[in-house]
């Protein structure tokens, strides 16, 4: 029996064109309490459209239950778990939205006299100096706006900082296990990518490693833990080799929520690193973002950091933008600022004790879904797990059931999937991050789908193989969608 | 839990970890707050903003009025805490509306194919630059100075790792246009494209498909820009382009001092593959319902690797759904209504005072002040925070203000600066 879920009345919704009927409004404009312009006569009328074709025509009852009904056909943490591995979805605390509607907030404009900003800069200032307390570091810029943003303005950093001696050298080495956005972040900065292989723990061997770095090495990219969820134990001495050669140490810190409060990555090595706010510190992904993804550095590479940066000028905020070394600016403005007031929140609520108690719930939940599931699926590595553990599919595959097939079955279970099919170093792999905001009810019920779905791969694997059986629709043909691409509604003709 | 787990307290977690790496002290970040001490803080330092001001800046972020129901939408779990929809059968509610999203943005933009959104404007601008090389294989791009001066600093970031040269374009100091002939002048086989910006940065409306016959001459494609969204909903789609980059803060996204916005970018199917971002495509599931997913992901970068076409991941999404719902509350004739006041309000402001230059432009334009900071010193005693001294951008506009009016400015507010500003009431 699945505990977890019972069939469920999900309605039908055509898309806003479809249901669209001419004339129809959903807004009401004040008067115009000036005299009206006229457009063609003010503009030319080579530069005025007729209308805009195609564009939705529905009151404001048939706008919400559109967005409504379509609401009801997504998965949410809201509705349950989420354990996607190296996404680190956790509860998206509710005082994080309203504090970020703030009028004073919502509602400042970044070109406001900075006098008439301090709120917003004394904001970025406390979230900074938390965020080099977390990891250690000297120096953060909170202006980009992903990971992979950061990631990029953290290679660019890195490149200005060995520019600077004279060589910004040509290749950065990538451990096999990255995350994709590594090798295209290197790519996008100038550089050439240079694979390295993981050993059987996910982990750099750092006698490969020490035979591969050599002077036109600019850096490394380390993701710690790895993808495997391991620590990567060796850190120091990897970040040792780098050194010696003149390389930086970068790391991804996409999984630093196993890492908030018990280790600092400026304590053991690394140069440069970024973080992600909406993964580590709860703010919302949103069905893919916004994001933010700070960059924070060791004082050497400071002076490389983008403009603006805050500076106390006069016993006030200011921002300074005559940093002559700096590579210049990665994004208008001055970052996500909304996610930034959302992480701070999070932050404050959990205080220094807090943040550690989630680190240490976040391995716990984790080690206990492997221990509660490794009689039934293979582990990818016998290394302890970190805040996410890592299955194979290599049994099930031998009745004809992949990864894919299991994820989509927890489907009927109530479950979003975890990560399917990476890391790519583990064939068939399972990647599962719980997070500390889960229940042991919820892991165990998890734990129980899992266990389940192990049976029906033996008994019934059909069962598995045409899953989902309780979704809205049923798999989609992706290989249509690709050789065939709609990527619009069009009018039938 | 810690039983099962094989430890004896959670510490027993860490203990492959080499004691020489952890940390040994508490992080010193003081207590956790309460829900009621958080909310007293931000409002504390909202207060500290400039809260309850009028306000006449644009330049890049504008303060349009924003429907309820796009809150009301938002703040649904369902959206506001969904990951990247990489599951298709549990993720149809956003997978739909990005793919409203798409449609939206090619009908405004007159482009064939849009994509499910960029980090913002700013970076669309280089994504655009770097798709145009590219396209092309060639490695220069020309740039109206007249584009966005934060988009220009970011592209320079980008094109200096990328190898691309960039070549600034003039304006027309009597218009504050593009000057097309320095651009027909500047144009030659190494030219990818050239971008520009209308209504550019001083709110002229620009001559965008004389520019692309002019680079289409020369081999090169044309990239349009556009800031002011809502300019779109009276503004012909600029028919030469080959690209359009564009962001969406004018669609229900609050200023948030410059921050989330959503970019855009819009294309030609021909250079459909080229185009970086996630896209949503429709297809059909087993039983042979219409389903969409995430598609062409041989483009991205969790497939491509260091050969994809950008190292975008996490993009925009939640803000791309304010902007959909916005979209869909006006409508077809409320987004024109909504141009229309726009252009009302800000001839009307604009009628009092001295013109900088002479162009057309929608919301926004440039005036002649003879110190704009002590203008906005003294307007800021009123409670009104004045235009955007040009002179922070372009040194050789030293009397010079960027002035915005929208929907929401009102008409007392600008008759007060008027007077400050020493126009005409």
């Amino acid at each position: 029996m699945i505990r977890q879920v019972r069939t469920h009345v999900s309605q039908n919704e055509p898309l806003l064109f479809e249901l669209s009927s001419p004339g129809k409004v959903g807004y009401q404009l004040p008067e115009l309490d000036v005299p009206p312009v006229d457009a063609a006569g003010t503009l030319g009328a080579q530069n005025i459209r007729a209308e805009i074709e195609g564009f939705p025509e529905v009151s404001e009852v048939e706008a919400i239950r559109h967005f409504t009904r379509l609401s009801t056909w997504n998965h949410a943490i809201d509705l349950g778990m989420y354990p996607l591995g190296s996404c680190t979805m956790k509860y998206n605390p509710r005082i994080n939205e309203l504090v970020a509607r703030t009028e004073g907030l919502a509602w400042a404009h970044p070109y406001q006299p900075e006098s008439l900003a301090q709120g917003a800069l004394e904001i970025m200032a406390r979230l900074e100096a938390a965020l080099l307390e977390i990891t250690g570091m000297d120096a953060i810029t909170l202006q980009p706006a992903a990971g992979a943003h950061g990631e990029l303005t953290g290679i660019l950093v890195a490149r200005a900082l060995l520019a600077s001696r004279g060589d910004p050298r040509k290749k950065v080495l990538i451990p096999d296990s990255a995350h994709g956005t590594n090798p295209a972040t290197a790519a996008i900065a100038g550089y050439a990518v240079e694979n390295i292989k993981s050993n059987g723990q996910g982990m750099i061997d750092v006698a490969e490693l020490a035979r591969l770095v050599d002077g036109d090495v600019a850096a490394l990219m380390i993701t710690n833990p790895n993808t495997l969820g391991v620590f990567e134990a060796n850190i120091r001495a990897i970040a040792e080799i780098l050194h010696a050669k003149g390389a930086l140490l970068y790391m991804d810190g996409a999984n630093m929520n196993a890492l908030v409060g018990v280790v600092r990555p400026g304590d053991n090595g690394v140069d440069v690193m970024h973080l992600n706010l909406h993964k580590t510190f709860s703010t919302p992904h949103g069905g893919g973002g916004p994001g933010s993804g700070p960059v924070a550095v060791k004082a050497e590479l400071a002076p490389f950091l983008p403009i603006p940066r805050l500076k106390r000028d006069g016993g006030k905020w200011a921002l300074d933008y005559e940093r002559g070394q700096s590579i210049g600016r990665v994004r208008a403005f001055y970052g996500n600022f909304g996610v930034l007031v959302r992480a701070l929140a999070y932050i404050m609520a959990h205080g220094g004790a807090g943040l550690r108690n989630a680190t240490l719930d976040a391995v716990l939940n984790a080690t206990y879904i492997r221990k509660g599931i490794e009689a039934h699926y293979d582990i990818a590595t016998e290394a302890p797990s970190m805040h996410e553990c890592v299955f194979s599919d290599a049994r099930q595959a031998k009745r004809g059931v992949h990864t894919g097939d299991i994820g989509k079955r927890l489907i009927d279970y109530g479950f979003h999937p975890y990560t399917v099919s990476f890391p790519l170093i583990v064939h068939g792999s399972m990647m599962i991050e719980p997070t500390e905001t889960e229940s042991k009810r919820d892991l165990d019920l998890f734990i129980d789908a899992l266990v389940s779905i192990a049976r029906e791969v033996e008994e019934e694997p059909e069962t598995v193989l045409k899953a989902p059986h309780s979704a809205r629709i049923s798999r989609v043909d992706e290989v249509r969608a690709a050789r065939k691409p709609v990527l619009r509604w069009r009018p039938a003709t | 839990m810690l039983e099962l787990c094989g430890v004896e307290s959670l510490e027993g977690l860490f203990a492959s970890l080499p004691p020489e790496v952890r940390l040994t002290k508490p992080l010193a970040l003081g207590p956790g707050k309460s829900e009621y001490e958080i909310l007293d803080y931000f409002r504390a330092r909202g207060a500290e903003n400039a809260d309850g001001y009028a306000s006449f800046l644009g330049a890049g972020v504008y303060r349009h009025y924003r429907p309820v129901l796009v809150d009301a939408v938002v703040s649904r779990g369902e959206f506001l805490t969904s990951y990247t929809p990489y599951q298709a059968e549990i993720s149809q509610g956003i997978l739909t509306s990005i793919f409203e999203f798409q449609t939206m943005m090619c009908q405004l933009t007159g482009m064939d194919v849009a994509n499910a959104s960029m980090y913002d404007g700013s970076t669309a601008v280089p994504e655009a630059a770097m798709m145009v090389a590219r396209i092309t294989g060639r490695k220069k791009v020309l740039v109206a100075r007249t584009l966005h001066p934060e988009y220009r600093e970011v592209l320079e970031t980008y094109a200096r790792n990328q190898g691309l040269e960039v070549v600034e374009l003039g304006y027309e100091p009597a218009s504050g246009a593009l000057d097309l002939e320095d651009l027909a002048g500047k144009l030659d086989a190494g030219v990818a494209a050239a971008i520009v910006q209308s209504p550019n940065f001083f709110g002229v409306v620009e001559n965008v498909n004389a520019a692309a016959e002019l680079a289409h001459g020369a081999g090169a494609l044309l990239v349009d820009v556009f800031t002011e969204a809502v300019a779109l909903g009276l503004l012909a789609p600029p028919a030469g382009a080959d690209i359009v980059a564009g962001e969406l803060q004018s669609f229900a996204i609050s200023p948030s001092y410059g921050g989330p916005f959503a970019g855009i970018l819009a294309t030609r199917e021909k250079y459909m593959r080229q185009l970086p971002g996630r896209l949503v495509g429709e297809s059909v599931d087993s039983r042979g319902n219409r389903a969409f997913c995430l598609t062409l992901a041989t483009r991205e970068q969790h497939i491509r690797r260091e050969r994809a076409t950008s190292n975008i991941c996490t993009n925009q999404a939640l803000i791309a759904l304010m902007a959909t719902v916005f979209m869909t509350v006006y409508g077809k004739q409320g987004l024109r209504e909504l141009a229309a006041q726009n252009l009302a309000k800000a001839h009307y402001l604009a009628g009092k005072l001295p013109l900088r230059f002479s162009g057309p432009f929608f919301n926004e334009f440039a005036v002649t002040v003879d110190d704009p900071e002590a203008v906005n010193q003294a307007l800021l005693e009123r409670k009104i925070v004045g235009g955007l001294p040009l002179a922070r951008f372009y040194p050789e506009l030293g009397n010079a203000m960027l002035l915005c009016a929208t929907e929401t400015t009102r008409r007392e507010d600008m008759d007060a600066l008027a007077a400050a500003v020493g126009g005409t009431k």
